[in-house]
Formats: C-alpha cells, sequence, structure tokens
C-alpha cells in the first residue's frame, strides 16, 4: 500500500518535570541528594505519616518564578495547593501535592531554531510547581516490589507545552532548550538519565489543513531528548500508516523501546482518572509580590539567547561560534575570562571551542574540573600573537604540557619544551646565511627567476634552527637575503 | 439521594475498600444519610460566596531551604508491614 506521509501533520504537545535543585524537599527538610542509601532521606512528612504537616520549601518557590521569567510567563499572584488523589505505593500520602489549579507561572514560550534555520516559538500553558514520588523496583524480587522513598517529595516543576509542535525535530530543539535554560539558571541538572528531567509526549496525527485533533496517545519511558524525537517520529509514522488502513487510533498510553526503536502499549485510559482534586488544606495560600519578583530578576544569570546576541553583536563571532560557545554556561563564562586576559577575539573562541572542548569531550569532563585557568590559554594565545610559538606546537606541545603543568606559565612551558621560536633577526641572519652557503648552485637557478626555490631554502633554514625559526620572519629574511646577492 | 451498586462499586475502588452483599447495603444507607444531610447545605445561596478553603489568615509561610534528617533509615522501616533492612516491601504492581 502507497502511503502519501506528507498528507498528514502531527500534532504535539510535551510535558517536562524537572527535578529541582534545591538541597532539601518541597515540603519538609529531608535532603534530596541523588544516589543515597535507599530511605536514608526520608522523614515523617515523606513518609505520609498522620498527623504531619508540610512547610513549603522558599527557594523552590523562587526557581519556579525563575523558570517563568526566562519563558516571558505570567507569574500569578496567588496560589494556593491541590489534592491530587490516587493510590499508588510510590505515594505514601495517597495524594500528589500539586499546584492544579492555581499554576505559579502561566503562557510564555521557547524559542526554537531548526536545522534549516526556521524559528519558531513553542508556546507553554503552564508552569507549576508539584512533589515527586518515591522510586519503585519491580525486578529486584520474585514476590515483592521494592520501594525507596528517598525520591518522595523531591521539588519539581512541570511545564506543559501548547501542541504547537509539529515534528520530532522540533520536539528535540524544544527540549534542548528547556534544558539549557534550566541548567543556565541552576535549578536542574537536565539529566535525562538519571531522570532529574523526564518529558511525556502527547502525540496525534490529522490530515494537513484539518480543524479537529486526531486521537492522541501519550508517550512515555524516554531517557534521552534523542529517544524522544525518535518515539516522536515512530508514533507519526505508526499512526499515518494506522489511518491511511482505516484503523482507529486509540487514546492510550505508550512506552518507548530503545533498543528496537518502537512504541508499545502500556495501557489503555477508559474514560479519564478520576483524581478528585481539592484545595491541600495543609498549605497557607502563597502570594507572590512584586517585591519578590524584583528579588528573583536581581539574581537572574544572562539568559543563552542573551549571551548569544553578546558574541555575535559586542564580539563579532560568527552565529555558529556563538552557539557553540553558550550551549553551555559554564563554557560561555570559561570563554569570556579569557577575554579579561586577551583582546584576540577569534583565538579566544578558535581556543575554547576546539582545544579546551576537545580536551574535555575525550577525557569526558565539565569544563568546572578543567585544571587549566582561562588566563593559562591567554598566555598561549599571546605567545602565538608575538611570534614565540607556532600555532601548531601551541596545540600539539604546549597546551598538553600545560595540563600536566597547570601552575607554571605558557612561556616558561615553551622555554622548558624547546620550542620558542627564533624570530631574532641577527641570529635568524645568520641560520639564513648558512643555510644559502650551502646551495650555491640554487641560488644560482634562483637568480635567473625559480623564485620556487624559497621553499628549500626555508625547509634548511627550518632544520637547521630545529624548527624553532618563525617562519613569517625567516621567509622575509631568505628572501631579502637572496634577492641581494 | 439515591446510591446505585455502581456508585458503591468507583468509591470502594478508589478508596481500595471491598464491601460484600450485606456491608454494601449498609454503607448505602449510610452514604445516603449523609449526601442528604449535606443536600440540606445546599438550600442556601451561596452565588457569590468565594469558597472559604483555609482556616486561618496565614500566607507565605515558607522555610529556607536547609537540610535537617530527622530519622533513620530504620526508624523509617520501623512500622512498615513487611520491609528488608533496606526497603519497604509491597506485593507486585505494574503501571499507574
Amino acid at each position: 500500500m502507497n502511503i502519501d506521509y506528507h498528507l498528514y501533520e502531527a500534532v504535539i504537545g510535551l510535558e517536562v518535570h524537572a527535578q529541582m535543585l534545591t538541597k532539601s524537599k518541597a515540603f519538609c527538610a529531608d535532603a534530596t541528594e541523588y544516589g543515597a542509601l535507599p530511605n536514608t532521606q526520608v522523614g515523617p512528612v515523606s513518609l505520609g505519616h498522620p498527623g504531619t504537616l508540610p512547610v513549603h520549601n522558599k527557594e523552590a518557590v523562587k526557581y519556579a518564578v525563575k523558570l517563568g521569567l526566562a519563558c516571558q510567563c505570567d507569574i500569578a499572584a496567588h496560589n494556593y495547593y491541590a489534592r491530587k488523589n490516587y493510590f499508588y505505593a510510590d505515594l505514601p500520602k495517597g495524594y500528589q501535592i500539586s499546584q492544579h489549579t492555581t499554576p505559579i507561572c502561566e503562557n510564555g514560550f521557547i524559542g526554537i531554531k531548526l536545522k534549516d534555520g526556521t524559528e519558531k516559538r513553542i508556546g507553554l500553558i503552564r508552569i507549576h510547581m508539584e512533589e515527586d514520588t518515591g522510586k519503585s523496583m519491580h525486578d529486584q524480587d520474585v514476590y515483592d516490589t521494592l520501594i525507596d522513598y528517598n525520591r518522595a517529595g523531591t521539588a519539581l516543576v512541570e511545564m506543559v507545552s501548547h501542541p504547537d509542535i509539529r515534528t520530532g525535530e522540533e520536539a528535540y530543539q524544544y527540549l534542548t532548550e528547556v534544558r539549557k535554560l534550566l541548567r543556565y539558571l541552576d535549578i536542574c541538572d537536565g539529566n535525562m538519565e538519571e531522570g532529574s528531567m523526564r518529558c511525556d509526549a502527547n502525540v496525534s496525527v490529522r490530515l494537513k489543513g484539518a480543524e479537529a485533533f486526531g486521537t492522541k496517545v501519550e508517550v512515555k519511558n524516554m531517557n534521552s531528548i534523542r529517544n524522544v524525537q525518535r518515539a516522536i517520529d515512530y508514533e507519526i509514522k505508526r499512526q499515518i500508516e494506522a489511518i491511511s488502513k482505516g484503523e482507529k487510533i486509540y487514546q492510550e498510553t505508550r512506552t518507548f523501546d530503545a533498543m528496537k526503536g518502537e512504541t508499545l502499549v502500556m495501557r489503555t485510559k477508559e474514560g479519564a482518572s478520576d483524581y478528585r482534586y481539592f484545595p491541600e488544606p495543609d498549605l497557607p495560600p502563597l502570594h507572590i509580590t512584586p517585591e519578590f519578583i524584583d528579588v528573583v530578576k536581581e539574581q537572574m544569570p544572562a539568559l543563552p539567547k542573551e549571551l548569544f546576541h553578546k558574541f555575535t553583536a559586542v564580539y563579532g563571532l560568527s552565529e555558529y561560534d556563538a552557539g557553540v560557545l553558550t550551549e553551555n554556561k559554564d563554557v560561555a563564562a570559561y570563554f569570556e575570562t579569557v577575554l579579561k586576559h586577551t583582546g584576540n577575539i577569534k583565538a579566544a573562541a578558535n581556543w575554547v571551542m576546539v582545544q579546551v572542548k576537545g580536551y574535555l569531550n575525550e577525557q569526558a569532563l565539565e569544563i568546572k574540573d578543567f585544571v587549566l585557568q582561562p588566563a593559562k590559554i591567554a598566555e598561549i594565545i599571546d605567545l602565538i600573537d608575538s611570534g614565540k610559538i607556532s600555532s601548531t606546537v601551541a596545540s600539539k606541545e604546549v597546551f598538553p604540557a600545560m595540563i600536566h603543568e597547570h601552575h607554571k606559565s605558557a612561556l616558561e612551558i615553551a622555554e622548558a619544551l624547546n620550542v620558542l621560536q627564533e624570530s631574532n633577526s641577527d641570529e635568524l641572519q645568520k641560520i639564513v646565511d648558512e643555510a644559502i652557503a650551502r646551495f650555491p648552485d640554487k641560488v644560482a637557478e634562483y637568480k635567473s627567476g625559480k623564485t620556487s626555490l624559497v621553499g628549500l631554502f626555508m625547509g634548511e633554514v627550518m632544520k637547521l634552527s630545529k624548527g624553532k625559526a618563525d617562519p613569517k620572519v625567516a621567509s622575509k629574511l631568505v628572501k631579502e637575503t637572496l634577492d641581494n646577492k | 439521594m439515591d446510591i446505585s451498586n455502581e456508585l458503591i462499586d468507583k468509591l470502594a475502588d478508589l478508596a481500595k475498600l471491598e464491601f460484600n452483599g450485606e456491608e454494601k447495603e449498609h454503607i448505602k444507607n449510610d452514604l445516603s444519610r449523609i449526601l442528604t444531610f449535606i443536600d440540606k447545605l445546599n438550600e442556601i445561596d451561596t452565588n457569590g460566596v468565594e469558597p472559604l478553603i483555609f482556616m486561618s489568615d496565614a500566607v507565605n509561610v515558607l522555610r529556607e531551604d536547609e537540610v535537617k534528617q530527622t530519622i533513620t533509615k530504620e526508624e523509617a522501616l520501623q512500622n512498615a508491614p513487611k520491609k528488608d533492612s533496606d526497603y519497604f516491601r509491597v506485593p507486585k504492581f505494574l503501571d499507574k
């Protein structure tokens, strides 16, 4: 059967849960450190013991407002929480505390840029605060499910997008931007493998131009941004093929199998779940004042978009370079610190993008763990610019040696490696004279018009100087000397 | 108010309770009486009255983001009907 996929378009909305990097939980003072031994970061509140009362973490509110401001959202002045009731073993209270009725942020958007250069805004319906559940392990024991409540009660925000997304690539770019923002704001580490950032995708397809939405399917369990894209691409294809064959799309939850690259039915949704929401009476209302918002605004770091603009408009970098350098807040900060020590912006950008990032990738390190201070990179650039070392020597020899002896200056390292170029004309002249004296016949050929022989003399100069002659100065001297013969 | 068997079954399912024949009749009666009582409240016109959610005037009761571990793992597990040295144990279940 021939299916024309282009007749259809997909309608995709994403829900992102992000674990806040607060030290303690949303409603009690248990620790939230990742990887702790099971059930060591729990307390009477997070275990849902009767008679306990939740108290809201101020920092968690700040983080949610930060995110809202970064996404141009409206911040709600009056907030209260609701109880979302359901029965499940990872939820000891029997309800999740969630801002069901009054999300702290509404509207706003995430700007994305696609590979072909198209820019698009993905609208946000809401960002609300809630708490995480415990972790269930079904495969550790034959008879029982094991529960670790360390995660129960950890502060979360949920970001719900409008169904503005049309392709897997758009979803990929959206999540990349969201993660970048969370990391810039320092409110979530955005690690999908460890589950500190999670994404559910609502996917439906319809004929292009149709007004009504198709039946939507929820896809879960994607542990990387790439896998969200794969799952969505698979799901779009599956739905189009089913519709083309006259089959019905069922409203269901599917899980993504990353090995097979397929989505599989997890459960069907017969009627809406009955969560019996009602206002949480144990948490007094939360009023966000303009003064509170001002305090948060003052603490906002420069956002990726602002830095991108600065890097292109002020530093004159290409969009590509600015993109690479602003991907990560710490890399951008490192680059800007290098600039405090050197005026050569282009070289600084190249060194950070190529040598520094290359080394970090190779060693699987974060830039915050990099031993070389930004000033050292500026020292290398200065040595190159002043003709003391060649850029090849700088990246192949000086840079690796500096990583091993990071307290030494670039000049000290270059001296120790004996790679400083000879750019002293008097010294070089002697070498040039010697090189030329070795080939009297070639000098004659040069004089008769074979100027390409400069290369041969240069080679000899480099050999005699053991590679330390500054090529620019040497080549000038060689030509001058030959021409004056 | 009339309470159907379906409603009782649904509520029982949501509350994870089980009622057999006689108990079901009993709970039907109780629930019916409770709802009749609540219906009495519906006689009052509450148009334009904001629901009262909070009994006190307190707002913005917030704490600083500080860790304070109040109990040990052993204490956490102490009251669990089934446990091992590290985990709470519950019957196997899948999916929400």
